[in-house]
């Protein structure tokens, strides 16, 4: 008769973060920021069809990196969770702060009690009628949840995406700059160089606090890409060509060419 | 909420929010509601008229409720946005029809945030078929509810009327149609007025001289309320969408129609 190893719970435990954080390392990252008059998402996502950010409900977004069969399951269980507490009660009622705390009871009794955690990240986010009542939670594979201020990165390559965004990220600045800021963001490499990451791969969507009821908007086609203006070279000075380039284009473009963050 | 969601929240597969009720809190869905046997008074919504024109639909209901001989209501609202681009007018037992809305519009936001993209009207229409059907127990009971949904068909750019019956039966309408008790005057005065192709100005006139022609006959049905400004509600929807009519934009149509009536009151 064979008697099972002995495996201590910190070992257990350690085991499994271990694993979730493999899995999520993995993955591409996906940047949450403040702007002006909300919230910007933006992720590097090839897929149009598969979405990494999702309206929940009338002033609450939901933004995920890791295993996308996970996170999409949390996904529907928030829309559910939001849709049933709205008919319940009022809409008013359905908060960003009572969502966190499902997704933290279901992603904690998951880590503990099942043998595969969730490889999955998740951000829930809420805009107010002023920028001071926003709201951005972090929540991770274990349950813990984090009342996070101004911006959020979560992915594989975390690290120097945040540190970019750190040195640069004014909560007061125009849609137009956040957009570019986030692309930039996303394009540094782990090892400092850049590559520009083009507007069909590049998913977006805003939580617009200026918008009657339902916030949520995603950002596509030639919204996009007037947003995000001309194509940087990469090297760092998209400040000094995109003047030019919008110059050479002629009367074609009218928009005026709001100021680049300092690269 | 204590404990993780539990698992009818992350099934996958129902993209439907009543079938998710009926799982989550079944004693929250109108169908499955047992009623003690009896006969009860409650306020009726009266008429609905909804005209077709050249770049859309509207809709407009008038603003009374009645328990019996009594005024319920004077401002009741029974013109509803069922989501972007269709709306919902009720006639029938007011509470139940206001909960079968309510559902209705959390039913086409939930589909629209699982699966990604907006139902097509058919399947609007076909939706709240299942819901008139889940309250036949009710309509037997003398607790109708008889909705009128209109919507603009991006699909084919022109502007739809889907009338039902209590069973749930579902029928296209073309040009326009009218529910509720003073609807069978509301018809006869848009059968004689309708022309093809009207536009959405001439709509709303349409739509306000037939609501005054079944006020003028059926005692259920409120007309315009000339002291207080309570004004019928108007909806229209557009390839941009469905808006509510401003209440001046409203109020000074029916003023035109009044004066007019001064005159000829026939219209």
């Amino acid at each position: 008769m064979s008697t099972p190893f002995y495996v201590s719970p910190e070992q257990v435990m350690k085991d499994k973060s271990d694993y979730a954080r493999k899995g999520i390392a993995r993955g591409r990252s996906v940047l949450t920021l403040a702007y002006a008059d909300g919230i910007l998402f933006a992720g590097e996502n090839p897929s149009n069809a598969l979405h990494k950010i999702s309206e929940i409900y009338d002033r609450i977004a939901f933004a995920a990196v890791g295993k996308y069969n996970e996170f999409e399951n949390l996904r529907l269980a928030g829309v559910r969770y939001a849709d049933l507490r709205g008919y319940q009660y009022d809409r008013r009622d359905v908060t960003s702060r009572g969502l966190a705390n499902a997704y933290a009871q279901t992603l904690g009794t998951i880590f503990t009690e099942s043998g595969k955690p969730y490889e999955v990240e998740l951000v829930v986010a809420e805009v107010g009628q002023r920028a001071a009542d926003d709201q951005l939670y972090r929540l991770t594979y274990d349950g813990s949840v984090a009342e996070e201020h101004g911006f959020v990165v979560m992915g594989g390559n975390s690290e120097p995406i945040s540190t970019f965004v750190k040195e640069r990220h004014d909560p007061t600045a125009p849609l137009e700059v956040a957009v570019r800021l986030a692309r930039e963001a996303l394009s540094t490499a782990p090892d400092g160089s850049t590559r520009t990451i083009s507007a069909d791969d590049l998913e977006a969507a805003v939580l617009d606090r200026t918008r009657p009821r339902r916030a949520f908007q995603r950002l596509v086609g030639p919204r996009l890409e007037r947003l995000l203006g001309p194509a940087l070279d990469g090297t760092g000075t998209g400040a000094d060509t995109a003047p030019t380039d919008a110059s050479s284009a002629g009367t074609g473009t009218t928009e005026p060419t709001p100021e680049t963050p300092t690269a | 909420m204590h404990g993780r969601l539990p698992a009818h929240f992350t099934a996958p597969g129902s993209a439907s929010f009543t079938e998710f009720l009926g799982l989550a809190a079944p004693d929250l869905l109108p169908s499955r509601r047992q009623l003690p046997p009896g006969v009860i008074d409650a306020p009726h919504g009266t008429t609905i008229v909804a005209v077709v024109h050249a770049s859309g639909v509207v809709m407009a209901g008038d603003r009374r409720a009645t328990m019996g001989n009594v005024i319920a209501q004077r401002d009741i609202e029974k013109v509803f946005p069922a989501d972007d681009y269709s709306v919902v007018g009720i006639a029938g037992t007011a509470g139940l029809a206001i909960e079968m809305v309510k559902l209705f519009q959390v039913e086409l936001e939930h589909f629209e945030k699982l699966e990604g993209h907006v139902l097509s009207l058919d399947g609007k229409a076909n939706r709240l078929t299942s819901m008139i059907r889940g309250n036949l127990g009710m309509a037997m009971q003398g607790l109708a509810v008889v909705p009128l949904f209109a919507g603009y068909d991006l699909d084919g750019a022109v502007g739809r009327i889907f009338s039902y019956d209590v069973t749930g039966g579902r029928y296209e309408e073309h040009s326009f149609h009218s529910v509720g008790s003073g609807s069978t005057f509301a018809r006869s005065a848009l059968k004689k007025r309708y022309r093809d192709g009207v536009t959405e100005a001439e709509a709303v006139r349409l739509a306000i001289d037939a609501l005054y022609d079944a006020a003028d006959d059926d005692s259920a049905t409120g007309g315009p309320d000339l002291s207080r400004k309570i004004w019928p509600v108007v909806m229209s929807v557009t390839d941009e969408g469905a808006r509510r009519l401003p209440d001046d934009e409203v109020g000074a149509v029916v003023q035109t129609v009044v004066d007019e009536r001064m005159v000829q009151p026939g219209g």
